[in-house]
């Protein structure tokens, strides 16, 4: 089980909870709980997430696994110049 | 509309060609002769990216015409090195990195060495004042401005 | 593969070396070849017309009588480009920008295009269009842009990002929030607190090549693309999606780049050009003017600012709050939300909040610039900052460092930081000369921080041995500053030969795998660790052919220096093998010698600076001069220094412009006002001083040789540094970028008025 925190825009598409639990091993499995437990969220996955483990940035790396009791926070993908 | 044949040098080649009468120096240069050293940076003379030396001037050649060069001379990018050996100011500038993306470089060793002919000992000022008609948008000009400084003093030494 | 992309704190040969780039020689004799220098047999010429409104509904295009005109082979509005983007609103919104489809949206916004034979003609057949427009209300202040009044640029536009989805449309089309803790609380704790509003006028990258391509479609589908860009993989996917093209027909190569800064990460007249190419049967070379340039490429957003920060009597900030209006141009995008991540991200906050609103307006589609909206966040908030220092009464770096983020410091954006370098660089700016040198009447001093996420990414990299022993390097990441010279340093390092041995080229989209484009900072993060996986793959060959050679076990030998080792006592007369040894046998031991790799690098390592400035005021005439500046960054490790200066200092002037010059100014009627270098003013080299550098190494844990990004954080702290230090040479708080003399003369009339 993973703590997953999602920033604000995230949270209101998750009917309004800025913090989640999953049980989820990788990121892959991590956006395909999301989805299906927050239905609001999958048009927002599709579009890109990136995902922050004990703050490293991680963009598309599905097999990433979610170390028990890490931190993970899920952001929005950056423009860069 | 009628062609204009001019004759010119270039470089100190003979070169002869037809252009539009409205047609620029550096259309010419570029899309006629291949020699594409010279860039349009802006069309209006404010860059300096397409910087030439006709007859011992300084001069944006998108503001001249093609059909201006008639008898004159013409000194391009294209020219400054004599065969595989580099003008100083190209070396200095490869050695101090005095340039990034280097569109703009050949309009800056066309600009500097126009500087140097006419003040061979110059001023950082001198060099900063010398070369403002010069856009680079890459190194903030730092470097640009030591190769010239050291690029004056192989010169001189020479 | 398994790659490890740790850090492991080795000692390095070519690595922090400074040689001469591998695309020099050309650059300094002309040779080297930008966009508009490619040529091909039979190319037309293509030329854009453009909307003169900044809204407009297009009733009707009539092209017949340019289509009439001799010489013209080809027209194309934007029926000759349907839509494929299949639900795909973002890229919906590429394919708009690029042909306006029923509506014109601003000024400069692409209508029609043709193609002929020579320039002449494609000018004239432009004056042949008719285009029946139909104006409409515009809006392009973006404040003015979310009143309730403002004309609506799309209706089909309700606010994402609200608890409930708007009843009405609006020209908002997000908004976004970060932080943690209670500001109301930490204001509450407060003893001293800062309330401020900021704006900031749009700028453009300001590259000094304009746009350029050469699209060549053939009747059987394929088709080649030669164009200046950041990203030619995904130009290729982005041009295949909208023409619907296979992305595998369509060879994109990149040429030289005459500059982006975040420019060219997006298509405009690619998809034109090749949509011309197609109708018309020939290739089409598509340049833009400069005209065309500022009007429709780029920029970067306009914003405005409302910052809040409160702190106790000994310096401790309690809370910070901020407010970021984004303009977007007229399609929707990210650029608050950047903004609002990127805000107090300097800084150690138990509370802090901050919200972002993206806003349409009747202007070019905002488009990256360095560090995207990073730099107007910090010019308000490193303001701000300023201003609290001196209430509370301590210096102003002082006040930095006791806020300062650390090692452990819970971002203002979310996630909890790893060794970073916002303290180191704020006390090398306490302890640099530049700090006590002396100032006279009317000068000032600024200084401020910078932050920038720095991106990985989609990387794929080609690592050739040839049978001499000299290796080619082919990558798929555009040099954009030097990045060649960089990557063939790292390939020299890894495998233990000399710079001089290694040639590394930029690959067309048909000779490499997928790659991201150049952007966030991403282009020797990323490359150099792709390069370094090559390497260590081919290293693994090499060690198998000495194996052979030798006919021993691979296990028995190592790679040291350049060289195959054979290891143990019983291999003791066995010679080394050089790189050079082993290729020219390849051809008897399994033939040719290379190593590929293919990785999403991620992990690119946050990176900070702190600037800073002195700064004259003519208090007669608002005009500056800026007498001195430093730069202080955080590298991680710097492969090649003099390009990191380079980027350093670059990224420093070009703030400076924007702090001082830089603005797209638009008349009442919506047209841009100065769209050319005369009127839009970059900083020539008699506006600036030398810039200084300071080169910081905290090695990132997740690059191989500690490598940050260094090409964006530069552009962030001026804004701020320049107006803290106008602010304190004319005695009053600048809040409007660019400072330009009248914005600085009438501040300083209006305090003299009281």
């Amino acid at each position: 089980m993973v703590e997953v925190t999602l920033w604000g825009s995230l949270g209101a598409a998750a009917g309004g909870k800025n913090k989640v639990e999953i049980e989820a091993k990788d990121i892959r499995e991590l956006f395909r709980k999301l989805a299906e437990q927050y239905p609001g969220l999958e048009p927002l996955i599709d579009r890109g997430i990136a995902v922050a483990i004990d703050g490293t940035i991680y963009r598309d790396t599905w097999s990433k696994e979610l170390p028990e009791g890490s931190e993970i926070f899920l952001l929005p993908r950056l423009a860069g110049g | 509309m009628a062609g204009v044949a001019v004759s010119t040098t270039i470089n100190g080649d003979h070169v002869e060609y037809l252009c539009q009468p409205d047609e620029t120096l550096l259309d010419v240069l570029r899309d006629r002769l291949g020699l594409t050293g010279a860039k349009e940076g802006c069309g209006t003379g404010d860059c300096g990216a397409c910087s030439i030396i006709l007859d011992d001037r300084l001069v944006c050649s998108c503001l001249v015409l093609g059909a201006e060069a008639e008898g004159r001379r013409v000194e391009t990018i294209e020219g400054m090195a004599h065969g595989d050996k580099l003008h100083p100011l190209q070396q200095k500038f490869l050695e101090h990195a005095a340039l990034q993306c280097g569109i703009c470089t050949p309009g800056f060793l066309i600009a500097a060495k126009d500087l140097l002919a006419k003040n061979p000992d110059p001023t950082e000022e001198e060099i900063r004042f010398g070369l403002a008609g010069n856009l680079c948008r890459c190194t903030g000009y730092d470097k640009i401005v030591r190769a010239v400084q050291d690029a004056a003093s192989v010169m001189k030494g020479a | 593969m398994n790659f490890d992309p740790r850090f492991s704190g080795r000692k390095f040969t070519s690595v922090g070396t400074r040689p001469i780039r591998p695309d020099g020689v050309d650059k300094v004799t002309g040779r080297a070849r930008y966009g508009a220098d490619f040529n091909m047999a039979g190319q037309l010429v293509g030329r854009v017309l453009r909307s003169p409104h900044a809204h407009a509904k297009i009733r009707k295009i009539d092209t017949s009588k340019a289509e009439k005109l001799p010489g013209v082979k080809a027209v194309i509005t934007a029926a000759d480009l349907p839509d494929l983007t299949d639900g795909d609103a973002a890229m919906y919104d590429v394919l708009d920008n690029c042909m306006a489809r029923g509506k014109a949206l601003y000024d400069g916004h692409a209508v029609a295009a043709v193609a002929a034979v020579d320039a002449r003609t494609a000018r004239q057949a432009l004056k042949l269009i008719e285009v029946d427009y139909e104006l409409l209300p515009h809006v392009t202040d973006v404040d003015e842009a979310m009143k309730h009044s403002a004309p609506l640029i799309n209706d089909a536009i309700f606010t994402e990002g609200l608890e409930e989805k708007p009843v009405k449309p609006s020209n908002v089309t997000k908004r976004s929030q970060f932080g943690h803790g209670d500001v109301h609380q930490g204001f509450g704790h407060a003893d001293f607190i800062v309330e401020r509003s900021f704006k900031t006028e749009q700028t453009h990258q300001g590259y000094i090549e304009p746009h350029a391509c050469v699209a060549s479609v053939s009747s059987d589908g394929t088709a080649d693309l030669w164009v200046c860009t950041q990203g030619h993989f995904v130009y290729r996917q982005h041009c295949a999606q909208l023409l619907g093209m296979e992305a595998s027909k369509l060879r994109v190569t990149s040429s030289e780049i005459g500059g982006g800064f975040g420019g060219k990460t997006h298509v405009w007249a690619e998809p034109v050009a090749l949509a011309l190419s197609r109708k018309a049967g020939r290739p089409v070379k598509l340049v833009m003017t400069r005209d065309e340039v500022f009007r429709a490429s780029g920029p970067t957003s306009a914003t405005s600012v409302d910052v809040r920060i409160g702190a106790r009597k000994d310096g401790t900030i309690t809370a910070a709050e901020a407010t970021l209006r984004y303009s977007c141009g007229p399609y929707a995008g990210s650029w608050a939300e950047i903004g609002a991540m990127t805000a107090f991200a300097c800084y150690r906050l138990d509370n802090v909040k901050t919200v972002g609103y993206e806003v349409l307006v009747n202007r070019p589609k905002t488009a990256a610039y360095r560090a995207p909206s990073a730099p107007m966040a910090a010019f308000a908030v490193e303001s701000a900052v300023d201003e609290l220092a001196k209430e509370v009464g301590m210096d102003p770096v002082e006040f930095r460092i006791r806020n300062a983020a650390q090692e452990g410091t819970r971002s203002s954006y979310g996630p909890v930081y790893g060794p970073i370098g916002i303290g180191p660089t704020l006390e090398a700016a306490k302890s640099h000369p530049h700090m006590k040198a002396p100032l006279g009447k009317n000068q000032g001093r600024g200084m401020a921080c910078g932050f920038w996420f720095n991106f990985g990414g989609q990387t794929c990299t080609d690592l050739n041995i040839g049978m001499d022993g000299s290796v080619s390097l082919a990558v798929g990441t555009v040099d954009v500053g030097g990045s060649r010279a960089s990557l063939s340093l790292v390939a020299a390092e890894e495998l233990g030969i000399a710079y001089e041995q290694v040639k590394a080229i930029v690959a067309d989209t048909s000779s490499l795998g997928y790659n991201d484009m150049t952007d966030g900072s991403r282009g020797t993060f990323s490359s150099s660790m792709a390069t370094i996986s090559a390497a260590r793959n081919a290293i693994k060959i090499l060690r198998e052919r000495a194996a052979q050679m030798w006919d021993i076990s691979v296990d028995d030998v190592v790679w040291e220096n350049g060289h195959a080792i054979a290891k143990g006592e019983k291999h003791g007369n066995l010679g080394r093998l050089s790189l050079k040894e082993i290729a020219v046998a390849s051809g008897k031991t399994g033939g040719p010698i290379a190593g590929h790799s293919e990785l999403v690098a991620d992990g690119a390592g946050v990176s900070f600076a702190t600037h800073i400035c002195d700064i004259e005021v003519d208090p007669e005439t608002g005009a500056t001069r800026v007498l001195r500046y430093t730069v202080v960054q955080d590298a991680g490790k710097a492969v090649h220094p003099t390009y990191v200066e380079g980027q350093y200092q670059g990224g420093a002037a070009q703030g400076i412009g924007w702090a001082l010059n830089e603005e797209y100014i638009y008349g009442k009627d919506g047209r841009l006002q100065n769209p050319g270098f005369l009127d839009y003013r970059i900083p020539v080299c008699s506006d600036l001083p030398m810039i200084d550098t300071q080169i910081l190494e905290i090695p990132n844990p997740n690059h191989p040789y500690g490598v940050r990004g260094v090409g964006e954080t530069s552009i962030v702290p001026p804004l701020a540094a320049i107006a803290n230090a106008v602010s304190n040479a004319a005695g009053v708080r600048m809040t409007h970028i660019p400072m330009s003399p009248p914005r600085i003369l009438a501040a300083i009339e209006a305090k003299r008025a009281g």
